[in-house]
């Protein structure tokens, strides 16, 4: 599995050397890598079914501060591969209309997939936080060059949040470094470094927030809607699909994982919160809450879908927040089931419908009629929109039960709450499916003249490919979710049994 | 005291790679007033450049030819060799050479014999004073490099802005050296010795004896004088103005190798603090001194005040140098404020300095690789400059499709200074803060840290503002930008081993530990 990141690195550096002027070499290039990249994620996914922590490279890099490339998997990890292996494959598809400096945009894609692999491969502390600032500098020039809506406000707003974030991750990691001897920086012998309780009370907040900024935790998740807004499709799907759960998993991975006691009561509560787990619970609630009613209250249909971001991540922290074997295998299910539907929704807005009405703004969709003009569009739509409401059938169902059953074990009240987060989720999809593809009004005389005049660009291949992709792996997940839980489950025991793994 | 006759063939093995720098220099000038006389500019710029080069080679191989034995009068080492001395040797001749490649691609003089000459010579300085262990020997090596230095900023003549940052140059340097002569004349009053072990125990026995405020008095003016060479905050006027005003080579080499060099010497008045009498340890920097007629008592010494002194400068550069390089429209004017910070990050780590040899092998790698970065994001900024005229941020636009590969290199340069990973700019400030941590396992080095990565994170705005230019934003002007292929390789290499040394951060580590004695 560990090729997934070296072939994406290498697909990066041929993709910013191919000419300029054929774009449709750095296309197929970048499909071809992306491709290879899916396959060995898949291969590595199968091979460790049944498996525990599998173990691909382990050497010493600077061996004066103990610092190890290790690349390891275990289920979490190989989960999540799997959903960057199809994320990147689905936006390579999304994005095969760029025709503007097309080897630079699949340079720095290519480079922000590996980025994403390393982070979820990664043995090592160090290792991972390598990856994970590689992860930013792409993110920031695929939003400022290819982008839409205010893209450089936007790209430097979600740089600036991602490196704050990691500057904050910076010093969690120097102290916990110092703190445990300067020996070894991986994770099995940092969570075996016996750091003490009062330190881990103060380290696991700065980082768990450091993660949660890129995981779009309230009040911190101000850069996800611009971000995602401003960002071309392939960007937007990767950012929502996989990069917000570089955040997530960074907070299950490094802040559960390394500072299991930074969660233990504090002695004290102040109106019902007692630990830093009753904090961040309830920002994640807050963000489920809040998210969904400002999507309800959106004219642009894409900050519709960026607003549901933040709303369905808040169920991945509510997830690792409940500390408890349901719980957290639905956070981690949550982040596949996300990544996946959240790249679907994306792409039909962002790329189908976008690239033909060029406008997201409802007033403006609506007297369009698409549903009767593009209906694969339309019911693309209905199809990801109900998986993304979580009706059974779909892996959002799941994901989110899971974490609302857990959430109960933990705390009542936090799945009450949250509840009406999913309510008010059904209703903005509804809102949007509504606005944007099935008005009430009849089409004018002179709207229909104007329809037959301007007829829309046929659907292409790629984006049937990259549609049935998503849907198919949202649809396999919600049918038959063992596929997936039975690499997830025996992880998380580990994970809640030993700190880390 | 010892009398003894200087041993001259020591002096002459222990001093080789100066000579060589030396007879460099001067050759350099017969052949281009003497034999070039009739060639042309592009030829002569090339001989001087190429015998520049030759020279920092051969010395080099001089440093590894003259061991590592130093040079000692009477019993006083003057001369370190090896450890840090040997690294920044090194280190200081491989980056005069690569500034000297970056002048064959430049015409802002007609005399390039000179140019090199000098260039030379202020590296013989930098020699010396990343070797001294003697306040006279620090004075002359430092005289020696900033006197190159005034002259190489005021090398366009054709330049008024050349002649007005020479000026403010000299000016400032000229005060900050008069205080710096006036603080090591303290110190040799209160000590009796030149010698720096000797000067710093004599500090604490001056103070046991009630010559306390003369030592603060001492540290502040030499903190003055040194601060002025690192351009630490309040000591970096000339900065801004020199880095924006002199010619980009003569820039570069003041932003690298005067740096390197600076650093150097502060490194081993560091390690000197901590090692003055043998291998007593002293990082409790108390030591008690029996006087007589007088019980015994604890007495604060150098290590008691230097530090502090350098923890002030450092969290001002830090602070000032990342804001005022947010506010900056010149690109030159913006690496000199981003320099400034720099200073500060390392201040840090001289404030906090292990017994071991932790902190100066972490400092040498920064300074090291800044110095690299430094020199080929001047190189960048002096083509851009020669191609469109000036070096304001909107001279970078579209640079991307003007030249792909100039703009490739600049970004890597600008992302390792920022220190995003996996160039070798993040290594050096991971090491400098692990080994600031290693040493002080108390809140405030941990707040202070904390402050610089924060910092650091500022800087990534700025050094933003013109990789946007560069990549993001429409070009006004889309001729491409022609660069000699000399210059090209050099830019090209730069980026490389920027981009290697960050894969493989264990090569330079090991490089330098090697030039200490195993532990």
């Amino acid at each position: 599995m560990a090729w997934a990141i070296y072939i994406s690195f290498a697909g990066a550096l041929v993709s910013a050397l191919l000419p300029g002027a054929r774009p449709a070499l750095a296309r197929w290039w970048a499909l071809v890598v992306a491709a290879a990249g899916l396959g060995i994620a898949i291969a590595g996914f199968a091979a460790g079914v049944g498996q525990g922590r599998q173990v691909f490279v382990d050497a010493l890099w600077v061996p004066s501060m103990g610092i190890h490339f290790l690349l390891a998997a275990d289920g979490i990890s190989r989960v999540l591969v799997l959903l960057t292996g199809i994320a990147s494959v689905a936006g390579v598809l999304f994005s095969w209309n760029i025709d503007l400096r097309t080897n630079q945009f699949f340079a720095f894609y290519l480079a922000l997939i590996g980025g994403v692999y390393g982070v979820f491969l990664s043995g090592d502390l160090f290792l991972l936080f390598v990856f994970y600032e590689i992860a930013i500098v792409p993110k920031y020039f695929l939003i400022s060059i290819w982008g839409s809506t205010r893209r450089e406000y936007g790209a430097m707003k979600l740089a600036l949040y991602s490196f704050v974030g990691s500057a904050m991750v910076l010093i969690g990691l120097l102290a916990a470094y110092t703190m445990a001897g300067s020996h070894s920086t991986t994770f099995a012998d940092l969570a075996h470094a016996g750091l003490p309780i009062s330190f881990q009370m103060w380290c696991f907040p700065l980082v768990f927030v450091g993660f949660a900024i890129l995981a779009g935790m309230w009040p911190f998740h101000t850069w996800a809607p611009t971000g995602h807004v401003a960002a071309p499709t392939a960007a937007s799907m990767l950012l929502a699909g996989v990069v917000m759960k570089l955040g997530a998993y960074g907070c299950l991975r490094v802040g559960i994982g390394l500072f299991p006691h930074g969660l233990d009561p504090w002695g004290f509560s102040f109106i019902g919160i007692g630990s830093w787990r009753d904090v961040f619970a309830w920002l994640a609630v807050i963000g489920i809450v809040y998210g969904a009613l400002v999507a309800l209250a959106q004219t642009d249909f894409k900050f519709v879908i960026g607003y549901s971001s933040v709303s369905h991540m808040g169920f991945v922290l509510l997830g690792l927040m409940t500390l408890n074997q349901i719980g957290l295998d639905g956070a981690v299910l949550q982040m596949f089931s996300h990544g996946v539907i959240a790249g679907l929704l994306f792409a039909i807005v962002g790329r189908i419908v976008y690239d033909r009405t060029h406008t997201r703004q409802f007033a403006e969709l609506e007297p369009m009629h698409l549903s009767r003009r593009l209906p694969f569009a339309a019911w693309a739509f209905v199809f990801a929109g109900i998986a993304s409401m979580g009706l059974p059938g779909f892996s959002g169902f799941v994901a989110e039960l899971q974490v609302l059953v857990g959430a109960w074990q933990a705390n009542p009240w936090w799945t009450i709450v949250s509840g009406i987060g999913i309510i008010v989720g059904v209703a903005y999809i509804w809102r949007a499916l509504q606005k944007a593809f099935f008005s009430d009004a009849l089409p004018t005389a002179h709207e229909l003249e104007s329809e037959r005049a301007h007829k829309f660009a046929p659907i292409t291949w790629p984006e049937y490919a990259g549609v049935a992709l998503l849907g198919v792996s949202s649809l396999v997940v919600g049918l038959y979710p063992r596929i997936l839980l039975d690499q997830i489950e025996p992880a998380v025991k580990a994970l809640l049994a030993g700190g880390a793994q | 005291m010892n009398y003894a006759a200087l041993s001259y063939a020591a002096l002459f093995r222990a001093t080789l790679p100066e000579i060589v720098l030396e007879i460099a220099a001067l050759l350099v000038i017969v052949v281009d007033l003497g034999f070039l006389r009739k060639a042309t500019l592009p030829i002569r710029t090339a001989f001087a450049a190429v015998i520049g080069v030759a020279g920092c080679v051969a010395a080099v191989w001089a440093v590894y030819v003259a061991g590592w034995a130093g040079f000692s009068a009477g019993n006083d080492l003057l001369l370190l060799a090896g450890g840090s001395a040997g690294v920044a040797e090194v280190s200081i001749l491989v980056l005069t050479a690569i500034t000297l490649l970056l002048l064959v691609d430049s015409a802002f003089t007609r005399n390039p014999g000179e140019y090199v000459s000098v260039v030379l010579m202020s590296a013989a300085g930098g020699l010396i004073i990343s070797a001294a262990q003697d306040l006279l020997v620090i004075f002359v090596g430092l005289e020696l490099l900033s006197l190159g230095l005034y002259i190489l900023t005021a090398f366009n003549k054709q330049s008024g802005k050349s002649a007005e940052a020479a000026i403010k140059y000299y000016l400032f340097g000229g005060m900050s050296a008069a205080f710096l002569l006036f603080g090591f004349s303290y110190l040799y009053g209160l000590s009796g010795s030149t010698y720096l072990p000797k000067v710093i125990l004599g500090t604490y026995m001056a103070s046991a004896n009630g010559g306390a405020s003369l030592l603060y008095i001492a540290l502040v003016m030499i903190a003055a004088g040194l601060g002025f060479k690192v351009a630490a905050v309040p000591f970096h006027l000339w900065a801004p103005d020199t880095y924006e005003g002199a010619p980009a080579p003569a820039a570069a080499f003041i932003a690298s190798v005067s740096k390197v060099a600076s650093f150097a010497l502060l490194i081993s008045i560091s390690t000197v603090t901590l090692h003055f009498i043998g291998d007593l340890n002293f990082a409790h920097s108390y030591v008690t001194v029996k006087v007589s007629n007088c019980p015994a008592h604890i007495t604060p010494g150098f290590s008691t005040v230097w530090p502090l002194a350098l923890v002030v400068l450092s969290v001002l550069s830090m602070i000032l140098g990342n804001l005022a390089a947010l506010a900056q429209t010149s690109v030159r004017r913006l690496l000199a404020y981003s320099a400034i910070a720099h200073a500060g990050y390392i201040l840090l780590g001289h404030a906090f300095f292990s017994w071991t040899n932790a902190s100066a092998q972490a400092i040498l790698y920064y300074i090291v690789t800044y110095g690299l970065t430094t020199i080929g994001a001047f190189g960048v900024v002096g083509i851009v400059e020669r191609a469109t005229g000036s070096d304001k941020l909107d001279s970078f636009l579209g640079l991307h499709k003007r030249n792909p590969v100039l703009a490739a290199v600049l970004l890597v340069l600008f992302l390792s200074l920022a220190g995003i990973p996996p160039l070798v700019g993040f290594w050096a400030k991971f090491n400098l803060f692990a080994a600031v941590l290693a040493v002080g396992a108390g809140a405030i080095p941990f707040a202070l840290v904390a402050l610089s990565i924060a910092f650091s994170a500022v800087s990534l705005y700025y050094y933003l503002q013109v990789l946007k230019r560069a990549y993001v934003m429409p070009a006004s002007d889309e001729s491409s930008i022609r660069v000699h292929p000399v210059t090209l390789f050099v830019l090209i290499a730069i980026a490389a081993a920027v981009l290697a040394l960050g894969c493989f951060p264990a090569l330079l580590q090991n490089w330098i530990a090697g030039f200490y004695p195993a532990m």
